[in-house]
């Protein structure tokens, strides 16, 4: 772990994690997670496969409960408070999902309108003018009668970012934003983030493994490995990094040939008891 | 030792499922009588689609299906009664053994195949999409969502049609009592109605709320509990079909033993 930041929660560090620690039954996926992320920053989670990355965000926005540690949220510890504080600080934060997770029963400006419907009294007419609002921010005006099934992957993801948009979240998570897209698509991705981030001063956390995606968007990187963190800082940091762990990640050399029989047995088992973890 | 272990652990398997199931209508029943007074409004025009999915949708194949349950009830029994030339009997067999037995069961196996399946299927895959994590992200309760609206509908559409079902099936056995036991429609149905006691109709309803709740609460249950990935949804939906079917006919059970107790007093 090259730095963690050990002094207390600082004023403006908008999330901080300390000592967070994530298990699925018994085995542990993160152990012991610290680090703050600032006001109004990109900060891009980077980690292999199977390296804890998806957990890490999953518990940040409260679809798994830490086993122990502390997650500093809008000044709440969310590792340790009731379900309902929870809910009002998930009307604060924004989440599109790796697939876009938009709902296939619904159409597109449905599915942007439901957190308006579900937490506000708005007009109709009032969310009808902001649900335009937010599909003019990521490119989709016009396509509220679509149904999700009838989008490509890149627009489902625009309008699942117009999704995580509509109760103008102060934190917006994205999951594997550009997985799944061609180059071209992708690229329109990253740079709907960063027109985001530019626009609204957004503090935005992004889950990938697309390095050219992370360093263009990124303010600051978190290596994520095996379940701790292995380096944490500005891109140049990152660039310039002699940890072996971060060289292996950024020049892309493969892990090893699983040599022992017996290794290779445990890895597939490993698979078969969690997949999809 | 190995055997007792086995049977032990089936036994507690049981019951967690029991108590899950249990915790799942237990918050479901929260949603509808307690939220909609904490602010937290019903979503009647869900249950309302939902109900038209589960109650109307299945009216043409549950007439038909018991509509000929009707008709083999009265062929069946009239094989029996004619032995003793009691063919006027007919009418009342086929009443009694439709409202107190056959006409919710048969309901309640037409809409687990139709909706039971359906939620199992409809919750599994937006599980396996993130949809339900979406939801949750968006601090909206996938049980008041999805879930309550769905129990609302079943507990409504049941007994509604149930009590078509007891008609559709008399209606069958009528055809056999017009065509070859000497009955005019209407003193076929006269004396069905003379057969039956308000008892005989209520018992069956009751047991097809009890049905309702259990299709509903198994289907959302297995749809929640689906794993990653397509071949899950698959299994989830098997499950939640294999499983409601044993636990109506286990509720049934229940039910007919308790009012058969009930009514010798």
């Amino acid at each position: 772990m090259e730095q963690t930041n050990s002094a207390a929660t600082q004023p403006e560090a908008m999330i901080s994690l300390r000592n967070l620690r994530v298990s699925y039954g018994e085995r542990e996926i993160l152990h012991g997670i610290g680090f703050d992320v600032m006001h109004g920053e990109t900060l891009v989670i980077l980690g292999g496969s199977g390296s804890g990355k998806s957990t890490l965000l999953r518990t940040l926005v409260g679809l798994e409960r830490p086993s122990s540690g502390e997650i500093w949220l809008k000044g709440k510890n969310i590792a340790a408070i009731s379900s309902d504080e929870m809910d009002e600080i998930r009307k604060k934060i924004g989440m599109s999902f790796q697939g876009g997770a938009l709902f296939g029963s619904m159409t597109v400006g449905e599915n942007v309108a439901l957190p308006l419907r579900e937490h506000t009294k708005l007009e109709d007419s009032t969310i009808e003018i902001i649900l335009r609002l937010k599909l003019d921010q990521v490119g989709l005006s016009g396509f509220e009668n679509y149904m999700p099934a009838q989008l490509s992957g890149g627009m489902k993801k625009r309008a699942a970012v117009a999704r995580a948009l509509a109760m103008d979240p102060e934190i917006l998570f994205f999951d594997e934003p550009s997985a799944g897209l061609d180059p071209i698509i992708a690229a329109g991705v990253d740079q709907l983030i960063l027109e985001l981030k530019q626009a609204f001063h957004m503090t935005i956390i992004v889950v990938t493994h697309e390095l050219a995606s992370a360093f263009l968007i990124a303010d600051r990187m978190v290596l994520i490995d095996k379940g701790n963190v292995v380096a944490i800082g500005s891109k140049e940091e990152m660039r310039l990094s002699t940890h072996p762990r971060v060289r292996q990640f950024l020049d892309r050399i493969p892990e090893p040939e699983v040599s022992q029989e017996l290794d290779y047995l445990q890895m597939l088992t490993e698979e078969h008891r969690h997949p999809g973890r | 030792m190995e055997l007792t272990t086995q049977i032990g652990e089936s036994v507690t398997d049981g019951l967690a499922y029991l108590g899950a199931l249990t915790t799942l209508g237990g918050r479901a029943a929260y949603f509808t009588f307690v939220a909609p007074f904490q602010g937290k409004p019903l979503r009647l025009q869900r249950a309302v689609s939902q109900a038209m999915q589960t109650g109307v949708g299945a009216l043409p194949i549950l007439s038909l299906i018991t509509f000929f349950i009707g008709l083999i009830l009265a062929l069946q029994s009239a094989y029996e009664l004619r032995k003793f030339g009691a063919l006027n009997f007919v009418a009342s067999a086929v009443a009694i053994s439709m409202t107190r037995e056959l006409g919710p069961l048969i309901t309640a196996i037409v809409v687990i195949g139709r909706s039971g399946s359906a939620f199992a299927a409809e919750i599994g895959t937006m599980k396996v999409t993130e949809e339900i994590d979406a939801l949750e992200t968006m601090a909206i309760d996938p049980i008041h969502f999805l879930v309550t609206p769905k129990f609302i509908a079943m507990i409504v559409m049941l007994p509604c049609l149930t009590i078509w079902a007891n008609s559709m099936g008399i209606l069958g056995g009528a055809l056999f009592g017009v065509a070859q036991a000497d009955f005019t429609l209407l003193r076929y149905i006269q004396s069905s109605l003379d057969a039956l006691f308000l008892r005989d109709i209520t018992t069956g309803l009751v047991k097809s709320v009890m049905f309702g709740i259990t299709i509903t609460a198994v289907g959302c249950h297995e749809g929640l509990s689906t794993g990653a990935g397509a071949e899950q949804v698959g299994r989830s939906t098997t499950r939640a079909v294999v499983v409601s079917i044993f636990l109506v006919i286990l509720v049934d059970l229940v039910f007919t033993a308790l009012f058969f107790f009930m009514s010798e007093r």
